[in-house]
């Protein structure tokens, strides 16, 4: 059974004329077809910008679609979004939601009033979630003194104790730290596998999190979907296994345009560490290596490390789109610069 | 997970929200006290100067009854501003209001509880300020009718806090800097609505202007109904402005629904109500 299908669903935004720019219009999701099954744990994946939030605005009936249509448990988001609005719920990565003059437990309590959840229920469920997120003893800290890390336990918290049928999640795990990231990730993961009437959508511009957590994964890049299926059948499309990480000590942009036009090279990135090049080559097989060390060493290259590695899903994201989402994201901050 | 959730709709969904909305305001009343100072001492401070300005000028008695009042209602006003008609844009800033309107309530329930929270704890305030300033004062009231003044007392707050839930969403739609707009209303209103004096010395008609703000004639009802020579001073009779201040209670509130529904389908169509900064 579909928990969320959308069909050919975009949305523009207008933007205004300013002094130093014409009015333009902003395509923030191009035509996006997605069918989503109830008990999925379906991750988006796609640089900042990459049009994921609006989908999930669009899918929590905050934003309507300019054109194309998206259903959420059999409810059109913009024809039947109060009656939508019983079954979601939705957490943000990084949100402020709620009242700092409030403990943890009265603001979800609070939050779960705007549900109709009986009090005494609400309170019993509350107690039961910051158990099971490791905060019962900061029920009743008020929530101006939370860390990062805590306050993201608590609205994480209020996502889940409506007990929604479908849950958004967008980044919930943006400026955690390495442990309060895991145990969200394990929490969420808990939380589908436990009922299979469930679906989650989540959003993330971490791969390593895409890839543990989702059952399938879409990618996103400028509003569109690239790319759609289980992390596994993603990385085995690439049709290769030679991946390999080299630090060279010098490689100049010329010879690194070069390099990329090697025959058997499909594709290639560089980044600059503090004494080293790192390249990011995926190879058509094994072979190419020698063609590739024969290169450098024309072009005075040493190499200093070669690794050769599995595939992950930002190689399927550079094969994709031909940068790694890293630089996509620095384009895009070097535009807003610009602009 | 143990529990088993059930939800209820509707009517109780709606009071369940009003309460749970209520709830932070009337809370933060008692845990954040600085309110005695600022809420207290320093309105506490302007009654004390429009006392003396009266007593230099030789006025009579009862005008020191009407700063009283005035300093007293003032805080309903300041309340209205700066926590009722800007709140919307704050919940915006702070990450809530799109988890408002994402949820199955009513934002009418929404603001409504913002409301009654705002009320409840800014007539502690209004009380401290009245029940201070006539000690101090010495001021002595005849009171009328005690119900009378009960009634225009709720009506006056229910037409003013319509017109705080029509001015959220005001606010929030014309997207500024909500300080700006709420310092651009607080002085002009403190002056045509006679917080200080009887309304009836601008004359008759600026008066009747003035009281689009309904505090203009709650606080001049109030004045005929607790001071001996309040009625030679009333804009209309109490009876015609409690009619009055029915029919603006009935217009606020329905304003506010209809607002609220234009903001809501804006914020849906453009996309930037939710936003924050945007």
């Amino acid at each position: 059974m579909l928990s969320i299908e959308t069909a050919d669903l975009s949305r523009t935004y207008k933007i205004k004329k300013t002094r130093k720019t014409p009015a333009s219009t902003l395509v923030a999701l191009d035509k996006v077809n997605l069918q989503i099954q109830q008990g999925e744990l379906f991750g988006l994946l796609g640089p900042n910008g990459a049009g994921k939030t609006t989908l999930i605005k669009i899918l929590t009936t905050l934003l309507g679609p300019t054109s194309g249509s998206a259903k959420v448990n059999g409810l059109d988001v913009v024809s039947q979004s109060r009656e939508l609005r019983e079954h979601i719920n939705m957490v943000s990565g990084g949100e402020t939601s709620g009242y700092g003059l409030l403990t943890v437990r009265e603001n979800l309590w609070m939050f779960s009033q705007f549900y109709g959840i009986p009090s005494r229920l609400a309170n019993a469920r509350i107690m039961e979630l910051l158990k099971i997120v490791g905060m019962a003893d900061r029920a009743n800290t008020k929530s101006s003194n939370l860390s990062t890390g805590l306050r993201q336990k608590m609205n994480i918290v209020r996502g889940f104790m409506t007990d929604p049928k479908v849950l958004f999640l967008d980044e919930p795990t943006l400026g955690l730290d390495v442990g309060a990231a895991r145990d969200v990730r394990a929490f969420v993961r808990e939380w589908v596998d436990s009922d299979p009437t469930r679906t989650l959508l989540l959003t993330t511009h971490y791969m390593v999190e895409a890839e543990e957590m989702c059952d399938r994964v879409a990618i996103i890049n400028q509003g569109r979907v690239l790319a759609c299926d289980t992390p596994k059948a993603l990385k085995a499309g690439l049709r290769t296994d030679a991946i390999y990480t080299l630090q060279v000590d010098v490689l100049e942009d010329e010879g690194f345009e070069a390099l990329k036009a090697l025959p058997g090279i499909r594709t290639a990135s560089r980044k600059a560490l503090e004494d080293n090049i790192e390249l990011e080559l995926v190879l058509e097989e094994d072979s190419v290596l020698t063609r590739l060390i024969q290169f450098l060493a024309d072009h005075g290259s040493t190499i200093r490390t070669l690794h050769k590695r599995e595939a992950t899903l930002e190689d399927v994201f550079v094969s994709l789109v031909g940068v790694s989402m890293k630089d996509v994201e620095n384009s895009n901050a070097d535009q807003d610069y610009q602009e | 997970m143990q529990t088993r959730i059930t939800k209820n709709s509707g009517w109780k969904q709606f009071f369940q929200t009003v309460v749970g909305r209520a709830y932070p305001r009337v809370v933060g009343t008692m845990r954040d006290l600085n309110w005695l100072f600022f809420d207290i001492f320093m309105p506490f401070l302007t009654m004390v100067g429009y006392v003396y300005v009266y007593r230099a000028l030789k006025a009579p008695e009862e005008y020191i009854g009407f700063v009283v009042l005035g300093s007293a209602m003032t805080a309903f006003w300041i309340n209205i501003l700066w926590s009722m008609s800007s709140q919307l844009y704050w919940e915006k800033e702070g990450g809530n209001l799109a988890l408002y309107i994402a949820s199955p309530t009513s934002m009418m329930a929404i603001l409504l509880g913002m409301a009654t929270g705002g009320m409840l704890a800014t007539t502690t305030r209004a009380l401290a300020i009245f029940v201070i300033g006539s000690l101090v004062f010495n001021v002595s009231y005849a009171l009328v009718s005690f119900w009378t003044l009960f009634g225009v007392f709720v009506l006056t707050m229910v037409a003013l806090y319509g017109l705080g839930m029509m001015m959220a969403s005001l606010f929030l739609l014309l997207n500024r800097e909500a300080w700006h707009l709420a310092n651009f209303v607080q002085a002009p209103v403190m002056l045509f609505s006679g917080f200080y004096f009887p309304v009836r010395a601008f004359g008759f008609w600026p008066g009747m202007v003035a009281s689009i703000i309904p505090l203009t004639l709650g606080m001049d009802a109030m004045r005929q109904l607790v001071f001996p020579s309040g009625t030679l001073i009333g804009l209309l009779t109490p009876h015609v402005e409690v009619l009055i201040l029915a029919g603006l209670s009935v217009v606020y509130v329905l304003a506010a629904f209809f607002m609220l529904r234009y903001m809501e389908r804006l914020a849906i169509n453009q996309g930037r109500i939710t936003d924050r900064l945007s």
